[in-house]
């Protein structure tokens, strides 16, 4: 067609000025809005984190260096934006929305996502709702903790209500996102890609999605109960007006269980992928790996009373639920033992993507075991609500997650941007990150067994040492983080050109130009084999 | 991307770049619909537990807030809302056969429906305000009595499922309507006609929501 000519070669290029970017329905602009965004939303949410643990960093009795924040009320308030921006608008929306939206398509062979425009509106639902969330900021704000536990957040003179009418908007987002995954992955594979011949990463993609959209609109509805309890005083959730908190929690950790999940799941995609292609070597029980994400994801939905031991549930059911939770860790393990069976004479190669996969393994595995700890009855009830607990998930989280991300982005970074980032900088990062991260949580387990309370903005003398390896450890990461971020800029500016497939890997992604074209693929692929035939 | 718009070939003017055939195409959207209508049963189906929940823990309450609505109403709300889910059905059929006039007149029957449906609604809200019948707090004790102080509780449901429900009906309006301009315009025809049919799904589903909300609010009690 004759206006071809006056486009670029590559998606970037394709077309030129910021509207060409907010109205695109390309997957590959859309991921990288999302990108710029929720790396904004990180750095906020980071500088509140840096806040609360400079506020720990001495008890307030201590001279001088007791008190950082004006008083308990402002602890909360951090703590609060801190916890809902990190999850609400971080760590679900990561992967999926950035790595998941650019990568889905070009690893299966399809132009873009089964409904393209859909992608574009759901970029606009999380905006208004992570916009929504900040301007409570300006109000009254927030300080129920990311999980609104009834009946406070329903008699808290802060601005829950406009929050969590937020959380709900960016819910709608997540929904949409995993509808177009889900049809995408049915409907627009490229001649022989089989399901079976679907790289880990699109697997784990199409798991996450069945859970977003199973769960998330259980989470809505009880959201807009609460907003409307709020309001209207119906007494659904209001011990005063008849109604049950339980309730609340039941609902809330329905969601909100299989939404670790929803986190957790695609970083284990990328972490397959990363370990085969620094092995050079097919990966090791590709079935079990990929309906091990099935399985996590349909057993996720019945262990959600693990979060309610001490809630007042019956014994029996708490008895259930911790054995259900249980279960959760054999697929788990699977793809566990499967990674580590996948470097057994493998070349393996340290690059910075692969230094992320290992530090994964090694923090997940804490997590995950913590996380079977806790998981035993007796057990939770002791630990429960301590800084044990807060450790656990930032293992899962940042540990987990998160590695996978930045592992994700140093992989996948000259494909994206057609530029080669500098490796030794990137270590550097890793670094500072992998240790920083251990000084600032590890303690934090012992902390929790010491019995230090979590949400607190004070603490005993008892536990001043510890506070304070972890404080300094925050530092730590944040030196790992800003090296990276040095080392992404560093990449994007001067960065070396990237070649078509620098790594040697073997899925579709990498058999098309870096950057991609607008439309994917010059000749629509035709697969033969599976993902990962190395040897 | 010279097989766009040319008419050989299965590429005509309504698939879009990314699809390869009309087939492929309309399959792609039937699953998002479908899916989209999971998870408004699975919101809806929050709301239903929670009302069992509640019904089971105040049955004396409920089947007195039950009996001050009126069922009549009710019942004439589900009829028009059955036969406006026939008329959007046939719809389909008359665009699927290029029958355009008279799929216009049976969209515009579907919208009527709908508006009848609120205005019916509206009747039936301004009584209840009227009778003091208020959700949660706002309940007028004083008009309703001090016995049956606790009934705010019981139209705390009743306002939110009928009022989320009521929501979904003009939003099914207005994509009726929407799908009624693009029929007269000549967008959909026996090639194309995805949209109404996603449309009409999605209209389908709230009648059904209506059709156990009326037992659950009307009947039991
Ligand atoms: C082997 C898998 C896992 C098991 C058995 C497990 C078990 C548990 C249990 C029993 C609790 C409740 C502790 C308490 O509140 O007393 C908990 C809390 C938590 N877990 Fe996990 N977990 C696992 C994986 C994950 C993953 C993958 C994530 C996130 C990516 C995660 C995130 C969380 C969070 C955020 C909380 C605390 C919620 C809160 O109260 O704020 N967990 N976990
Ligand atoms: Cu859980």
């Amino acid at each position: 067609m004759a206006n071809t000519k006056a486009h670029g070669d590559n998606y970037i290029n394709f077309e030129k000025g910021i509207w060409s970017w907010l109205t695109t329905v390309d997957h590959k602009r859309i991921g990288l809005m999302y990108f710029i965004t929720v790396m904004f939303f990180f750095l906020i949410g980071g500088i509140m984190a840096l806040l609360l643990r400079l506020e720990l960093f001495a008890p307030n009795a201590a001279p001088n260096v007791g008190q950082i924040l004006a008083n308990g009320d402002v602890y909360n308030q951090v703590m609060t934006y801190h916890g809902a921006i990190m999850v609400f608008m971080v760590i679900v929306p990561g992967i999926p929305a950035i790595l998941g939206n650019f990568f889905l398509p070009l690893q299966i062979g399809a132009k873009d996502v089964a409904f393209p425009r859909i992608n574009l509106l759901s970029w606009y639902c999380f905006m208004a709702g992570a916009i929504l969330a900040i301007a409570t900021f300006f109000t009254t704000k927030i300080d129920t903790g990311w999980t609104f536990y009834t009946p406070y957040s329903i008699r808290t003179g802060t601005a829950t209500a406009m929050m969590v009418l937020a959380a709900f908007i960016m819910g709608m987002s997540s929904i949409l996102t995993g509808l177009n995954f889900i049809v995408t992955v049915h409907k627009l594979r490229a001649p022989g890609m089989t399901m079976h011949r679907m790289p880990l990463f699109i697997w784990s993609l199409y798991a996450t999605a069945i859970l977003q959209m199973l769960a998330t609109p259980v989470l809505g509805i009880t959201l807009l109960l609460l907003a409307v309890e709020r309001f209207l005083g119906i007494g659904i959730f209001d011990p005063k007006l008849g109604g049950d908190p339980v309730l609340f929690q039941h609902f809330f950790w329905f969601y909100s269980h299989p939404a670790v999940y929803i986190m957790i799941i695609p970083a284990m995609g990328i972490i397959s992928e990363l370990i085969t292609t620094f092995s050079k070597k097919v990966i090791f029980g590709y079935t079990a790996i990929a309906y091990s994400s099935l399985g996590i994801a349909a057993v996720s939905f019945f262990v959600w009373g693990h979060h309610m031991f001490v809630s007042g549930q019956s014994e029996t059911t708490g008895i259930v639920f911790s054995f259900l939770t249980m279960l959760v860790g054999v697929p788990t393990a699977i793809k566990m033992f499967n990674w580590v069976a996948t470097f057994y004479k493998g070349s393996v190669e340290f690059r910075s993507p692969m230094l992320y996969a290992l530090g994964f393994m090694f923090l997940f595995a804490i997590g995950g075991v913590t996380g079977v700890m806790l998981a035993t009855l007796p057990i939770d009830v002791h630990f429960h609500d301590t800084y044990f607990v807060v450790a656990h998930f930032h293992y899962v989280m940042v540990g987990g997650t998160l590695m996978a991300l930045m592992g994700g982005y140093y992989y996948w970074f000259p494909k994206m941007f057609g530029k080669m980032y500098n490796e030794t900088t990137a270590r550097i990062s890793f670094v500072f990150i992998f240790i920083g991260f251990n000084v600032t949580f590890f303690p934090q387990f012992i902390l929790g067994a010491m019995g230090m309370p979590r949400r607190y903005f004070d603490y005993i003398p008892a536990y001043e040492n510890l506070n304070k390896i972890s404080t300094v450890g925050s530092w730590l990461i944040l030196i790992g983080f800003l090296v990276g971020l040095y080392t992404i800029v560093q990449g994007l500016m001067k960065g070396e050109k990237a070649p078509m497939n620098p790594w040697g890997s073997k899925t579709l992604e990498w058999q098309t130009s870096s950057p991609p074209p607008h439309d994917n693929f010059s000749v629509e692929p035709v697969v033969t084999a599976g993902p990962y035939e190395y040897r | 991307m010279s097989t766009d718009n040319t008419v050989h070939g299965a590429h005509t003017a309504h698939v879009a770049h990314h699809f390869k055939t009309a087939e492929q195409q309309y399959s792609s959207g039937k699953e998002g619909i479908w899916l989209f209508m999971l998870t408004e049963i699975l919101m809806f189906g929050a709301i239903f537990v929670g009302y069992a929940i509640y019904h089971n823990m105040y049955p004396a309450m409920f089947a007195e807030g039950a009996s001050s609505l009126d069922w009549k109403m009710g019942f004439v709300n589900t009829l028009v809302l059955i036969f406006s889910s026939f008329t959007m059905a046939i719809s389909i059929s008359f665009i699927q056969k290029n029958e355009q006039k008279k799929a216009v007149l049976a969209l515009a029957t579907t919208v009527l429906c709908g508006a009848i449906f609120m205005v019916i609604k509206y009747f039936e809200y301004q009584h209840k305000f009227h009778l003091g019948l208020f959700p949660g707090k706002f309940l007028d004790v004083a008009k309703v009595g001090a016995e049956h102080a606790n009934l705010g509780l019981y139209f705390g449901f009743y306002y939110v499922m009928t009022g989320l429900h009521g929501i979904h009906v003009l939003l099914g309006m207005g994509l009726i309507t929407w799908c009624l301009i693009r029929t007269i315009r000549g967008d959909f025809h026996s090639q194309y006609w995805i949209v109404v049919e996603g449309v009409g799904l999605f209209w389908h589903i709230v009648d059904l929501i209506w059709i156990f909300l009326f037992p659950l609010l009307y009947l039991v009690g």
